[in-house]
């Protein structure tokens, strides 16, 4: 008599690969395969969306994860995820100024002009959402062409690379609280250590840093809606590449190594009476991520300004309270979770039926005999 | 160090399999109580072993012999997924179906049949790491509670069970007391299994890689389920209409937790082992005396 | 009090301060003034409360609200950390100074040897548990692990505190506020605490159901022989339950002594107001 039930799993699995492999490849002779220049900039958002929620700026490896998982974001970043746990964390850089960064958007809704202007940049905020017909069957010449005037119509006076932060005008104004530098603790590393709440707040911008877009978006939105009251204004939307600054192994000098394509979001909320003799000032929200990305810096920016509230006066509403917050916005690990669940629970499931048949045992023969009495 | 596939061996950096490592070592320290970790992304989904995988890859070394099960089989879907990333990632060990044979186990749902001994460590995947979730949802207060000894809600929980259903209806993931401080979630075994860990031979460690806990239940601790003196804890029940323990239709053996599904052609309710390797072994064990 | 007493608890010299404090707190504030700092605007809920317990004995506790008398009860009951202060809780030859005690014996005197009943019967029972559950988690915080006795036990405090044991599998939300009182009773009693603190537990009730409780705190004392601390508002509660009474008024005790002797013939006029107002 043979093993009924869970058999064949290595062969069911060289299958279901084999299938997922065929699905990717189905165009057969008619396709080729995606190009990884062509999805690191064709599908950019997504590109940007993968390293940020995979927390790893490898634009290479990104444009692999999404064609080998064909588009599928949670599946491409988890990938990216797993690959940076085979890596050994090597050195650290210093405290990067993002005033540094070498912008191509820059937008605030707090002034009408700021220091430096407003730089509207590539954004669809204000275009119409229509489907545009033509690209249909665009022709290679037509999309090529297109890059090449662009580039010749550029004007020649061109704004400076960089420009300064607005928050840093609030600030001289003496609106904003006062920089708190603090050189005794570092930064929390969630790659390297696990949270234990309560957790300090750059463990709290760490996680969000790497959720998952949807997720922040959907427990922002809350506090949006009036579970939770932060009402921000953006000080500053700065999309742009910040150079990355690592210590020089020899003589410990920064060094810039690199930039990254980052999104950085600052919000002003509401002002509060202050708790150490200090005059009441707005209070700020920071959001920041790898791409470009302005739903997920902007939700995080909200976000971490109810989470502040929440740690000193107790959570009113579900965004200002960390643990439910920092645990179940992370995309890798409520995405596996919820996949587990299809994985087969027979034993346990033997278990519950158990105590089912059980309990309706006693409960029948119990309603037997109140009959008889 | 190897590298295997692009891979070193292992697969993790050798940081992570060090604080793992320690982490263990803290948790066999203070029997049942959860030790944060950091725990890594692995290749499989958080749900699917990654605690349990982890604890496998920052023990296992050259020589050591690996044993996978889920569901008590070694030939699930998700054993063979596990087992086969190990082999890739490690390749000086070996791998076995003989519980025996096996230094290293590495198990979601079940703990073998065959008793355990001094030279093995049992390797448990973890879901939910805390028993007092179901009562506390906030884990800053469970922490306090736990450091307390405070699991008078948890009994609470048990007591509003026997007054509503005359039983408490726990199934699986039975609260275990362990060394008379810490309560712990046995993980997913059935309440049939929950008395193989009390002084139990072998070190049995419990991984959480989505909650990012690692405890333990140390050799020869003791191990009690929550209980009441006058209602006690009691395992599944095998036993037909007229009183009488199931055998599994496949080895006749009426000790080991079985598997009940429907026969597909005579549409019968079958019962056989859950553990695939104690059920052929038995078999073996019924030809030899025949022959 | 008589001699050879069994003294129950000692406090000393209890002051609580919400808010930065500073060095002029207590002489900025008072029953002439009112309890909150002018120059820091911290709130002295108490100062300088001193008084003794004995067994069997019941000590009240009266003011308005703000009066800083449940703010004591409170930090007693390690519902909150006093600003300064000693207190000492003797019992069985031991003596426990409770502003001292770490969180675990904290939650081990609370659950054995006190019982608490507070006015709004949210903060006393667990509302999502049957009235018996409630009860049962005492008993099982100390360690009885038997199904039967424990509900037997349940049973016999449910009867006691006149609670329908028929209704003990049932929720506590089901019931009329006065059930709910009772029910916080039988809890408190559950573990035979030598002290009880009762916290403005007649409020809200209708005079009827509020008469019945008295009683039933009345006949618990001269059964058990529990101490027990009242903070009420209530002049009439006063009279008829406590032996000794303090009166309060932003955060001092204007007023000690026989409850008798103070109704008769109050010394500060606040009192006077106060005894007659309620003639």
């Amino acid at each position: 008599m043979s093993y009924v039930a869970i058999k064949g799993g290595g062969r069911a699995i060289q299958g279901a690969e084999a299938l997922l492999e065929y699905l990717r490849t189905e165009q057969g002779r008619g396709g080729l395969p995606l190009d990884l220049e062509t999805i690191q900039s064709q599908l950019r958002f997504l590109h940007g969306r993968v390293m940020s929620e995979g927390g790893l700026y490898h634009p290479e490896l990104a444009a692999l994860a999404i064609k080998q998982f064909m588009g599928d974001s949670l599946e491409a970043a988890f990938a990216l995820r797993a690959y940076r746990s085979t890596k050994p964390r090597l050195c650290e850089s210093p405290v990067l100024d993002t005033g540094a960064m070498r912008l191509v958007r820059r937008i605030s809704s707090a002034f009408k002009d700021i220091p430096g202007g407003q730089m509207l940049g590539a954004s669809p905020d204000f275009s119409l959402r229509l489907l545009r017909l033509e690209l249909l069957d665009e022709s290679p010449e037509r999309f090529q062409e297109i890059a090449a005037s662009w580039l010749d119509d550029l004007p020649d006076d061109k704004m400076p690379d960089s420009l300064p932060k607005v928050l840093d005008h609030l600030r001289q104004e003496g609106l904003l609280p006062k920089y708190k530098v603090n050189l005794d603790s570092e930064p929390f590393d969630i790659t390297r250590e696990p949270l234990i709440f309560p957790v300090p707040r750059s463990a709290a911008l760490a996680t969000m840093a790497r959720a998952e877009t949807g997720s922040l978006l959907g427990i922002a939105y809350s506090n949006m809606r009036g579970y939770g009251d932060v009402h921000p204004t953006v000080a500053e939307m700065r999309v742009g590449y910040l150079p990355i600054l690592l210590p020089h192994p020899v003589t410990g000098e920064a060094i810039e190594v690199g930039e990254v394509l980052i999104t950085e979001c600052e919000v002003v909320a509401m002002y509060e009476e202050s708790g150490d003799h200090d005059i009441p000032r707005f209070t700020l929200g920071y959001g920041a991520c790898f791409g470009h990305n302005e739903v997920k810096a902007l939700a995080m920016a909200i976000l971490d300004r109810s989470l502040q509230k929440g740690m000193r006066d107790g959570p009113a509403n579900p965004s200002e309270d960390p643990e439910f917050v920092l645990l179940h916005i992370d995309g890798i690990d409520s995405m596996g979770f919820c996949t587990h669940y299809k994985m087969p629970h027979y034993v346990t499931f033997q278990s519950d039926m158990d105590r089912l048949r059980t309990t309706q045992k006693k409960e029948t023969l119990k309603r037997v005999k109140e009959k008889q009495q | 160090m190897t590298e295997t596939n692009g891979y070193q061996f292992g697969f993790l950096d050798e940081y992570a399999k060090k604080e793992v490592r320690r982490s263990v070592l803290k948790a066999i320290a203070l029997p049942g109580y959860q030790v944060p970790y950091s725990s890594r992304e692995m290749p499989m989904g958080r749900g699917f072993g990654t605690g349990g995988l982890q604890l496998t890859l920052a023990l296992i070394g050259a020589g050591e012999v690996l044993k996978v099960i889920d569901q008590g089989s070694d030939d699930s879907v998700n054993a063979v997924n596990l087992r086969t990333f190990v082999e890739m990632t490690c390749p000086d060990i070996s791998t076995t179906t003989k519980t025996q044979e096996a230094t290293l186990i590495q198990s979601r749902h079940r703990i073998p049949e065959k008793a355990l001994t001094e030279r093995q460590v049992l390797v448990l995947q973890v879901p939910y790491p805390d028993a007092l979730t179901v009562v506390e949802a906030s884990e800053d207060r469970r922490k306090a509670m736990h450091g307390e000894a405070d699991y008078s809600r948890l009994l609470v929980k048990l007591y509003e069970d026997i007054v509503t259903f005359d039983e408490i209806t726990i199934s699986h993931r039975y609260p275990t007391r362990i060394n008379g401080h810490y309560i712990i979630d046995p993980s997913p075994i059935p309440r049939f299994d929950v008395p193989k860990m009390h002084q139990s031979p072998a070190l049995i460690l419990l991984g959480a890689g989505r909650e990012k806990k690692i405890y333990a239940v140390p050799p020869y601790t003791e191990a009690i389920p929550l209980a009441f003196e006058d209602v006690p804890f009691r395992v599944e029940d095998f036993s037909d209409a007229q009183g009488r323990r199931r055998p599994c239709q496949r080895c006749g053996c009426r000790l080991s937790y079985l598997d009940e599904f429907i026969n597909s052609t005579t549409g019968d309710k079958v019962y056989q082992c859950s553990d695939v390797d104690w059920c052929n072994d038995q078999l073996e064990m019924a030809r030899e005396q025949a022959a | 009090m008589k001699e050879g007493m069994k003294k129950i608890l000692e406090l000393d010299s209890f002051s609580k301060v919400y808010g930065r404090g500073c060095l002029r707190c207590f002489e900025e504030t008072g029953p002439e003034q009112t309890n909150i700092c002018p120059c820091c605007r911290s709130v002295v809920a108490a100062h300088d409360v001193s008084f003794s317990l004995y067994q069997g004995e019941i000590l009240g506790i009266m003011g308005e609200s703000g009066s800083g008398k449940s703010t004591v009860v409170k930090c007693l009951y390690s519902d909150g950390q006093p600003t300064a202060g000693v207190a000492t809780f003797y019992d069985n030859g031991q003596h426990h100074s409770l502003f001292d005690l770490n969180k675990a014996q904290q939650r081990q005197l609370r659950n054995q040897r006190f019982g608490m009943v507070y006015q709004n019967p949210n903060l006393g029972l667990n509302f999502d548990i049957s009235a018996g559950g409630n009860i049962a988690e005492r008993l099982l915080m100390s360690g009885d692990n038997n199904y039967g006795r424990i509900r037997q036990r349940a049973r016999d405090l449910l009867r006691r505190t006149e609670v329908l044991p028929e209704r003990m599998d049932e929720k506590p939300k089901n019931f009329s506020g006065g059930m709910q009182q009772r029910v916080q009773i039988a809890k408190a009693l559950a573990t035979d605490p030598p002290l009880l603190f009762l916290d403005e537990v007649t409020t809200g009730l209708d005079l009827s159901v509020q008469a019945a409780i008295l009683d039933l705190i009345l006949e618990i004392q001269h059964e058990l022989q529990t101490a027990m601390i009242v903070v009420t508002h209530d002049l009439g509660v006063i009279r008829l339950l406590a032996d000794r009474t303090l009166v309060m008024k932003y955060g001092r005790v204007i007023e000690a002594g026989l409850t008798d002797q103070i109704l008769e013939d109050p010394q500060h006029a606040y009192t006077q107001r106060l005894v007659a107002s309620a003639l």
